[in-house]
């Protein structure tokens, strides 16, 4: 369970966050939606330590994160962030490796290879794994963060828009091995989408940010109406049903 | 990590060992170059010919190998955590405050031993690069030549003060031994300081995967769980020995940090723990193969190894900057 209670955080004297708020349960997808700039990758930072707390309180389970150790944060929660830029001439397959070096630090068994082989395999980089990042395309580099996180094989996992440069072949697979990790790994995911659609389709629960506020918490369905997401994104927005499924029409 | 992919593990394990060759190549030679006609046999027979080899031509050439080799390491080491790939000892007025903390300890306690000497250039150097480094982080990450010209222009200022601070107490002949390095000089008993900064640099080893994963950044690295203030500083003080311990035996050499961390990138990325051990050889290499040019050039006078490598590796460095990276897979 990740608890997040009263936090608040400024950047200089303007506020990003205002007395956040939020308890989501062990288990299944979480879709953290809202409008850019709402505060979605401000929350992530401080979830994962990278800016420090201001105030209020985050914990994973009965970790507090201002009590835990680097490595045991990094053994509980792996982040994937909106904009990492990794400069380094590395391979695919020693970057997605590094994912393992919070349980090895440098010296990896042989579980550590199987972990890695299963995220290469996973997300279709074997046929590349002795490239080098750099001589990559933005969705395999992509994919190759996502696994290198995949691989970090943590109980929670925090991925900001991982869907950035997927096409939607892979963006549809990313989604459902998401699924898969949440429905038969008991892992805890929590994903910015800004299509809106995938959230629809593959989280459990909604949560909106809107001008660092919570503007909405519930589960997929309920929150899937022409009334919720009109208020959020400031737009006139139709949801339709596909097969059962509502659908938001916002691209007309 | 290359368990899955057996392939590429033979082609990797030969670089090392073909660098490791040339490198011996060029030790046999090094041992058999000299006004006086010695084989490098006679280094197991008694006599002139054998003491002249274990006193002076060995020293000198394993001198070469350790400067060349821990510098290449101290420049990877920089790169990496700065991520910027034209920083080295040289560039960031690391070499200027190790030489600045010696002036200090000759001005100021003379008598001190040389362990505490060193201790005192070392953390000089160490304390100017934490300087530059806190200067630099301001600058805009779209700009990476910015970062090298202001070590360049912050080592002139440092260099400049020891210079005056010299000149006033008549000691400006040290400042010109410690900042052109160069190995005519070198005897037994005169290079053994050597050996502790190539150990600076095999402890950089044990430090690899660290300064690899604080390479990715600070928001990857503290990430992955790293502590990465701690391994920023295992690194700068890896750099700050290694420079002064130079510094003081055969003086700053420039451009070696530079030019070898950033061939082996080329061609073998950026995984430390994979490149550290070729960085080092190819240093080693690189040094020894300049001084032997410049004692073959104008035989029987020498041109110091400095200035033959500035000649080459500037070459060496245009070329790398404006070729295109080896691809892989
Ligand atoms: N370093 C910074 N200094 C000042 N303001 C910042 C800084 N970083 C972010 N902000 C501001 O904080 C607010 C929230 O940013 P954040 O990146 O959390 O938004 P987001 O919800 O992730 O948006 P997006 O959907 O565009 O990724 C924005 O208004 C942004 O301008
Ligand atoms: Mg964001």
């Amino acid at each position: 369970m990740i608890e997040i209670e009263n936090v608040t955080f400024h950047h200089g004297k303007s506020p990003i966050l205002k007395d956040v708020s939020l308890t989501i349960k062990r288990g299944g997808i979480t879709a953290l939606i809202g409008p850019n700039g709402a505060g979605k990758s401000t929350l992530f930072a401080l979830m994962a330590r990278l800016l420090p707390l201001q105030s209020g309180k985050i914990s994973f389970d009965a970790m507090d994160i201002r009590q835990t150790p680097s490595r045991e944060l990094a053994k509980k929660l792996a982040i994937l962030r909106q904009d990492t830029h990794v400069a380094s001439r590395i391979t695919v397959q020693d970057m997605v490796g590094f994912g393992r070096f919070p349980h090895h630090q440098g010296r990896a068994t042989s579980l550590d290879h199987d972990k890695v082989q299963a995220a290469l395999n996973v997300f279709d980089l074997a046929d590349i794994a002795e490239r080098f990042i750099d001589e990559l395309s933005g969705g395999q580099r992509q994919r190759v963060l996502v696994a290198m996180a995949y691989a970090q094989d943590t109980e929670y996992l925090l991925l900001d828009e991982p869907l950035n440069n997927l096409d939607m072949h892979f963006a549809r697979n990313l989604m459902h091995q998401l699924r898969d990790l949440a429905d038969n790994h008991g892992k805890t995911i929590v994903v910015v989408l800004h299509e809106i659609n995938y959230a629809a389709a593959h989280a459990d629960t909604i949560i909106a940010l809107k001008n660092g506020e919570v503007a909405a918490h519930s589960r997929t369905d309920e929150f899937m109406t022409e009334e919720a997401i009109s208020r959020i994104y400031d737009m006139s927005v139709k949801v339709k049903a596909v097969d059962g499924l509502k659908m938001a029409l916002h691209h007309v | 990590m290359r368990h899955h992919f057996a392939p590429l593990q033979r082609t990797s394990a030969l670089w090392p060992i073909v660098l490791a060759v040339v490198l011996l190549g060029l030790v046999a030679g090094s041992l058999v170059t000299g006004a006086a006609n010695v084989s490098a046999l006679d280094l197991f027979r008694r006599g002139e010919s054998g003491d002249i080899l274990l006193v002076s031509r060995l020293p000198r050439t394993l001198a070469t190998i350790l400067t060349g080799a821990s510098l290449a390491v101290a420049g990877v080491i920089m790169q990496t955590l700065v991520r910027n790939r034209f920083v080295e000892p040289a560039t960031t007025g690391t070499g200027e405050c190790a030489a600045l903390g010696l002036l200090a300890t000759l001005l100021l306690v003379p008598g001190a031993p040389l362990l505490a000497k060193m201790a005192i250039s070392s953390a000089a150097a160490f304390a100017g690069t934490a300087i530059f480094l806190a200067l630099v982080s301001r600058l805009p990450p779209t700009q990476p030549l910015l970062v090298p010209l202001t070590g360049i222009v912050y080592g002139g200022i440092i260099g400049s003060i020891s210079i005056f601070i010299a000149y006033e107490n008549d000691l400006l002949q040290y400042i010109s031994v410690w900042m052109n390095g160069e190995f005519s000089g070198v005897l037994q008993g005169r290079y053994e300081l050597l050996w502790a900064s190539g150990a600076a640099a095999l402890a950089a080893y044990f430090y690899a995967d660290q300064f690899t994963v604080a390479g990715f950044g600070k928001d990857t690295a503290h990430g992955l769980g790293l502590s990465y203030r701690a391994v920023m500083i295992a690194g700068l003080s890896i750099v700050a020995l290694i420079t002064s311990f130079t510094v003081l035996t055969v003086g700053m050499l420039p451009f070696v940090g530079l030019v070898v961390p950033n061939i082996i990138s080329r061609f073998r990325g950026d995984n430390t723990k994979e490149t550290l051990p070729l960085v080092a050889i190819l240093g080693g290499a690189l040094v020894l193969a300049s001084d032997l040019i410049g004692r073959l050039i104008r035989y029987p006078y020498e041109i110091p190894a400095g200035t033959i490598f500035g000649v080459l590796g500037t070459g060496v460095f245009l070329w790398l900057l404006f070729a295109r990276p080896a691809r892989r897979g």
